[in-house]
């Protein structure tokens, strides 16, 4: 079985390491071919490694000792327990997917090769992340992941706005790392070690308000991996990267490690249930913010990416009122339908010649018949209907928010699922139906590769028949999590309660299908509509880039400027140069003793000739007067 | 008295002859008042008992080196002034004072014990010439006969430098030879 | 009054630096010898004057081999300083600097 464990972990390395050696080389197709290949051996591992640990048991090793200094012991030891396998599937079956559907993405790219470095190096850090067994190796694998993110946001590095996009998420990620590695250090000073199962059976001993500092500061960590507000600019400009990379990362895997962190320190954030409130409200207002952000824009790529956001908002919302093993089952069906939609945005991308604007597409249906149908049913599962997946884990988080008598949020998240529902149809309207508005700009779209199609149709399966798992699954994670389950206490009200849902998110379908099916223009900004003050606010994020930018940004800019001219520049520069400047001064200055004019010499020798002579005397006087 | 009287004179004589030695710029009066300034040494030798010494002074320093001194100044071109390169003249003076400040101070101060002992003492019963001749034939021999080859060797070294076809022998050449040998002489140009 | 040993010390200080004024000031070589002649009297008036006080006759023995050394040393000096003269036609200081470091 550890055998298993290390092909999971290892395989996408071998294959990043492989595809690295290519880097510089022009596209070679066995390169998108091995690192696919070596992927699905990781999935194949894995999926060995489920019905092992569904059997009951676990599988834990030590690789080897990391750090073993004083006190401090720190192990590579990576753990295969009910949760991390079922992130370890979620991981490998989207990775998979994306990588195959990459070889045809970047089909014409140039830098083909190092894209699949960068992106087997990607799930390898996501691997780590989710195998370690002690909170350093996770921080690794944050680390990693944050560094891949970089390096896949700005692939293409030439253009301006993916290099600034790259810097803003490493950047954020990082201050977030901040807050995550203060919890760690709380958690090694106050519980002596880094293992999880040490630590966890530390942490009931020790006083709340350690408990609490270590769950805020985790959970900051977590907010600026999962972009919640206010970290959650870069999400949105993260889109700058290629499309395989926003389906992976920022649907599925990266931004879900926040999630992650959360459930797997339940433990501590069960003794302090005030911060989980707090969690599950932020998460609350994320759902809502993003929805709403997502109402107007015109990007494509952002109107999925902030539903992104506003289910990773549904995600902390269930894991801070302690329903962990209902935010874990939504981040596995989120994985699959989000990843679903982006793979298809993708496709409708390369069709249209990377133009992002929805208003100016249109009845592409008549043309991607396969990219329709997926994307429709990915919306479709978004929205939670029955019987998709979505209907499972997100009504069941409504339910949670319900049965905990949190009323506010409960109606926050009702509202949100009405806006997802709204903006998501909306987008596939603009796209597929109405009238071909793109023959206007003289394109040609033409459907995707035939194997792309195949590639995500198991994530299309998954995305339909998951939520017929939901048993399984939670048989299987309640071993380790806490196994709450969530029951409206009267039958009445849970079908009120599941119809009320489901009529209210397809009257929210039907009006955005009625609103959008038949538009024939392409707004240039001048209606009324586009300068109302609540379109202008939701158009520019709340201006809240902006604020950063001014307030952040900007006067960081100047400090550093100052310190560079003046402080570097004028003192350290200045010291060093006047130290070499002195040397070189003296020398230039003694040269004048030897320039072979012997009077000169001869003045000198008086002079030494008067020094020693003082010197004589200063001290045969300082003797004597010492000595007398 | 007569010892004051006899020191202050001289010192203040022998001190105004060296000055004109080092500050005038005519080659002739700087030569004239050296070798004034070295017959009034002599006259301290006297004054402090050392006869031979003071003979010596005359003989050797006033007559023999000042005369060289003489022969060498008509050989180069040094009647006409002195040319002297404008210099820093305070840093000069500065500095002399404050050697000379420096050496009195050192002379003046106490910094020197008083019981030293006299390794050759004066006997008072035989005169000075008598008494430095039984102490340098007896104690210094060896740096008497030193100084004799010393001098030898200058003597043979000054010959040697200054002499002109050093390279053609007399006594060696046959007569009508030295009769046709080139005798001009210019100074050779050329740099150094 | 009396003339002790520190007077004529006094003296032969001020000779001395006249002597190094000399060497200090004079850039034509002739005028050097001249100074240095000068240094080494001084040094001779100051042997002198100790041996007398002291009473001990080796300040007479140094003040001779000074003179002794003193004249083979003109003697070698002119001969050089004529064999420069030769050569270069001048014996000006300031045009002596194939030392130059």
């Amino acid at each position: 079985m550890e055998l298993y464990l290390y092909i999971a972990l290892f395989a996408p390395l071998v294959g990043s390491l492989y595809a690295s050696l290519f880097s510089r080389s022009p596209k070679s197709q066995h390169v998108g071919i091995v690192a696919s290949g070596l992927l699905f051996t990781s999935f194949v591992s894995s999926a060995i490694l489920l019905t092992y640990v569904m059997g009951g048991h676990t599988v834990h090793t030590e690789m080897m000792t990391w750090i073993a200094a004083g006190d401090l012991y720190i192990p590579f030891g990576f753990v295969v327990d009910q949760v991390s396998v079922v992130m370890m599937m979620v991981v490998t079956i989207v990775s998979t997917v994306v990588h195959v559907y990459s070889i045809g993405y970047m089909d014409h790219d140039k830098g083909f090769n190092r894209f699949f470095a960068w992106l087997s190096a990607f799930v390898f850090s996501m691997m780590v992340l989710v195998m370690s067994d002690n909170f350093a190796g996770l921080f690794i694998g944050w680390e990693g992941v944050g560094l891949c993110s970089w390096g896949l946001i700005g692939f293409w590095y030439h253009k301006e706005s993916a290099t600034w996009a790259a810097n803003e998420a490493f950047i954020m990620n990082r201050i977030a790392d901040l807050g995550m590695l203060i919890g760690i250090f709380l958690i090694y000073w106050n519980t002596g070690s880094l293992q999880y199962d040490v630590v966890f059976a530390e942490i009931g001993n020790l006083q709340i308000v350690v408990v609490t500092w270590i769950g805020i500061f985790l959970f900051i960590g977590a907010m600026g991996k999962s972009a919640q507000f206010p970290l959650h600019t870069w999400l949105a400009d993260a889109m700058e990267g290629p499309t395989p990379v926003s389906a992976l990362i920022h649907a599925a895997t990266m931004v879900t490690a926040g999630v992650y962190l959360v459930v797997r320190a339940n433990p501590i954030y069960d003794l302090i249930p005030n911060v989980g409130i707090f969690i599950a409200s932020l998460g609350a207002f994320v759902a809502l913010f993003a929805a709403s952000m997502a109402l107007v824009n015109r990007d494509m790529k952002r109107i999925i990416a902030y539903s992104t956001l506003s289910q990773l908002g549904y995600m902390f919302v269930a894991a801070g009122l302690g329903a962990y093993w209902v935010a874990l089952f939504h981040l596995m069906a989120h994985a699959f339908f989000k990843a679903l939609l982006f793979l298809g945005a993708g496709n409708v991308m390369h069709a249209m010649h990377d133009e992002l604007d929805p208003f100016k597409m249109g009845g592409l249906r008549k043309v991607m018949k396969g990219t329709f149908i997926m994307m429709t049913l990915a919306s479709v599962a978004l929205a939670g209907i029955y019987p998709f997946a979505g209907f499972f884990s997100k009504d069941l988080i409504l339910e949670v928010g319900f049965v905990e008598h949190h009323y506010v949020i409960y109606t926050v998240l009702l509202l949100t699922a009405g806006l997802t529902a709204f903006y998501s149809f909306r987008l596939v309207a603009l796209i597929f139906h109405g009238e071909e508005r793109y023959k206007l700009f003289g394109i040609h779209p033409h459907e995707a590769y035939k194997f792309m199609l195949i590639a995500m149709s198991p994530l299309l399966l998954l995305a339909i028949i998951a939520g017929s798992f939901k048993m399984t699954y939670y048989q299987l994670v309640t071993s380790l999590l806490p196994s709450t389950q969530y029951h409206v206490h009267s039958e009445m009200t849970y079908w009120i309660m599941t119809i009320g849902t489901q009529l209210f998110v397809i009257a929210a379908i039907v009006f955005a299908y009625k609103k959008y099916s038949n538009w024939n223009s392409v707004p240039d900004g001048t209606s009324a509509m586009e300068n109302s003050f609540g379109y202008k606010l939701l158009w520019n994020q709340y201006y809240i880039p902006k604020f950063y930018d001014e307030v952040f940004s900007k006067p960081y800019l100047e400090l550093s400027k100052i310190a560079w001219k003046q402080i570097d520049l004028k003192i350290v520069d200045a010291t060093v140069d006047g130290i070499a400047n002195i040397i070189y001064k003296t020398g230039e200055n003694t040269r004048d003793i030897q320039n072979g004019n012997l009077s000169t010499m001869l003045r000198w020798m008086v002079v030494g000739l008067v020094v020693l002579i003082t010197l004589a005397l200063a001290f045969t006087i300082g003797y004597n007067a010492v000595g007398a | 008295m007569f010892e004051a009287i006899a020191f202050y004179l001289f010192a203040a004589l022998t001190i105004v002859m060296f000055t004109i030695t080092v500050m005038t710029s005519q080659a002739l009066y700087a030569i004239t008042a050296m070798a004034a300034g070295m017959i009034f040494i002599s006259a301290f030798f006297f004054i402090l008992g050392a006869d031979f010494l003071g003979a010596i002074q005359i003989i050797v320093y006033t007559g023999a080196v000042m005369a060289l001194y003489a022969f060498g100044m008509m050989f180069f071109d040094t009647t006409r002034d002195v040319v002297e390169k404008r210099t820093n003249p305070q840093i000069v003076f500065v500095l002399g004072v404050l050697a000379a400040v420096m050496v009195v101070a050192i002379f003046v101060a106490p910094v020197v014990s008083n019981n030293i002992q006299a390794l050759y003492p004066i006997q008072e019963n035989v005169g000075n010439s008598q008494a430095v001749g039984m102490v340098l034939f007896t104690k210094y021999l060896v740096p008497f006969e030193l100084a004799a080859v010393m001098l030898l060797v200058a003597m043979i070294g000054g010959i040697v430098l200054a002499g002109k076809k050093m390279d053609k022998s007399l006594t060696l050449m046959k007569e009508e030879d030295i009769g046709t040998m080139d005798d001009s002489f210019e100074p050779q140009e050329g740099g150094h | 009054m009396e003339i002790t040993l520190t007077h004529y010390l006094v003296l032969s200080s001020i000779l001395f630096a006249i002597g190094l004024i000399g060497v200090m000031r004079r850039k034509n070589l002739l005028m050097l010898f001249f100074a240095t002649e000068i240094l080494l009297n001084a040094a001779n008036i100051g042997f002198a004057a100790i041996s007398h006080y002291i009473g001990d006759l080796s300040g007479q023995m140094f003040a001779f081999f000074i003179i002794a050394i003193a004249a083979s040393e003109v003697a070698i000096g002119l001969g050089l300083l004529i064999v420069w003269y030769k050569r270069t036609g001048k014996i000006d200081l300031d045009q002596m600097n194939s030392m130059r470091g």
